[in-house]
């Protein structure tokens, strides 16, 4: 649920980066953490474990500039994404305004890809929420590994309803940031139509 | 689909009021006052030095978990908790089922004056909130967003 303050003049946002464990959602997080100027972000928080693995979340607080002299902010959200920490998941998703979808491209998490993306479509509609009816956008990682499966393939098991999708290699920023736009972009879009 | 709440000026001073009456009369430290999503709302007393946002957050995440926790225990939920540590403490309420009220305070208060005070805040909050909802779903007030262009959005992201 956007946040529209109209005293301080700013819009709060929150975006969940949603997938199956080790997928790189994290990661993403990390690159705009360390990407951003030092003004435009707050601290990134994350709560995971000793070997780390995120147990409930990762945060990073992002501004992007100003929309007709009001601020726009990002809250990024990132789930813990390994099958046992279901419970976390359906929490982190509460008043979520848009979602990244982050998919691992290698051959042998598909299994892992498509039972994450189940997951979300399900946990959503827990909450109220249908995923066609989000601002909503998918991230292939992991495109540099050498047993990646074609895009083709992943666009068809992963992404059926044609939403925008992006090639990414986060640890090197590629389709971060791309993927970053798009779905802040869509939210706002969509903020608009219910304004 | 997208849900909003919006905050105008009057409630957003109501609730900075009921803020600072309860800290100076807890004797806390600070008050926070936050959406249940994480966003920080308001706050009173001695913020300067915390981080407000990233506390949010994870008292929003926190009361969310024990939320969880009530769940599967068959309770509704907690409606409170308290933390105790050796310099500060922290009171955390969830107030009119939407917005989480903490006040942190030190050795100059007491966990019973906070809860006395506290109490009679809620009441006020809960009255402005269900005024910022009404406000908020009927959509009566000018949105800035109908004179968003795809340009503006657009600007955004050109840097």
């Amino acid at each position: 649920m956007s946040f529209i303050n109209y005293s301080s003049r700013e819009i709060n946002c929150k975006i969940v980066y949603y997938g199956p464990g080790l997928c790189g959602k994290t990661t993403n997080l990390q690159y705009i953490y360390n990407k951003t100027n030092p003004e435009a972000k707050g601290k990134m928080i994350s709560l995971a474990t000793e070997t780390e693995r995120t147990l409930f979340f990762d945060f990073l607080p992002l501004s992007l500039g100003e929309i007709r002299g009001f601020k726009t902010r990002f809250h990024l959200y990132t789930v813990p994404g390994q099958v046992f920490y279901d419970a976390s998941r359906k929490l982190i998703l509460k008043g979520v305004d848009g979602v990244v979808y982050v998919g691992d491209s290698q051959m042998e998490r598909m299994e892992a890809n498509i039972e994450s993306l189940e997951n979300l479509r399900s946990n959503l509609q827990e909450q109220g929420y249908d995923l066609d009816k989000l601002p909503y956008v998918v991230q292939y990682n992991k495109r540099d590994l050498p047993n990646a499966i074609s895009m083709a393939e992943l666009e068809e098991a992963l992404n059926p309803t044609k939403v925008p999708s992006f090639e990414a290699v986060a640890p090197k920023g590629v389709g971060v940031f791309d993927t970053l736009k798009a779905v802040a972009k869509l939210v706002l879009t969509e903020l608009r139509k219910g304004g | 689909m997208i849900q909003q709440l919006v905050m105008y000026e009057e409630e957003l001073q109501q609730i900075n009021r009921v803020c600072e009456v309860l800290q100076k009369d807890s004797n806390a430290r600070a008050v926070l006052v936050i959406d249940k999503n994480g966003q920080a709302i308001a706050q009173a007393g001695d913020v300067q030095e915390l981080d407000v946002t990233s506390l949010s957050s994870l008292t929003a995440g926190n009361v969310a978990a024990t939320g969880g926790i009530a769940q599967l225990l068959a309770e509704k939920e907690f409606a409170g908790q308290f933390h105790e540590g050796e310099k500060t403490n922290v009171h955390i309420s969830i107030v009119g089922a939407r917005v989480i009220l903490v006040v942190l305070f030190d050795e100059r208060s007491s966990l019973g004056l906070v809860r006395l005070r506290v109490r009679k805040a809620a009441a006020e909050l809960t009255t402005t909130l269900e005024v910022m909802v009404k406000k908020s779903q009927s959509g009566s007030q000018p949105s800035v967003f109908s004179e968003i262009t795809d340009d503006d959005i657009d600007n955004l992201f050109n840097d």
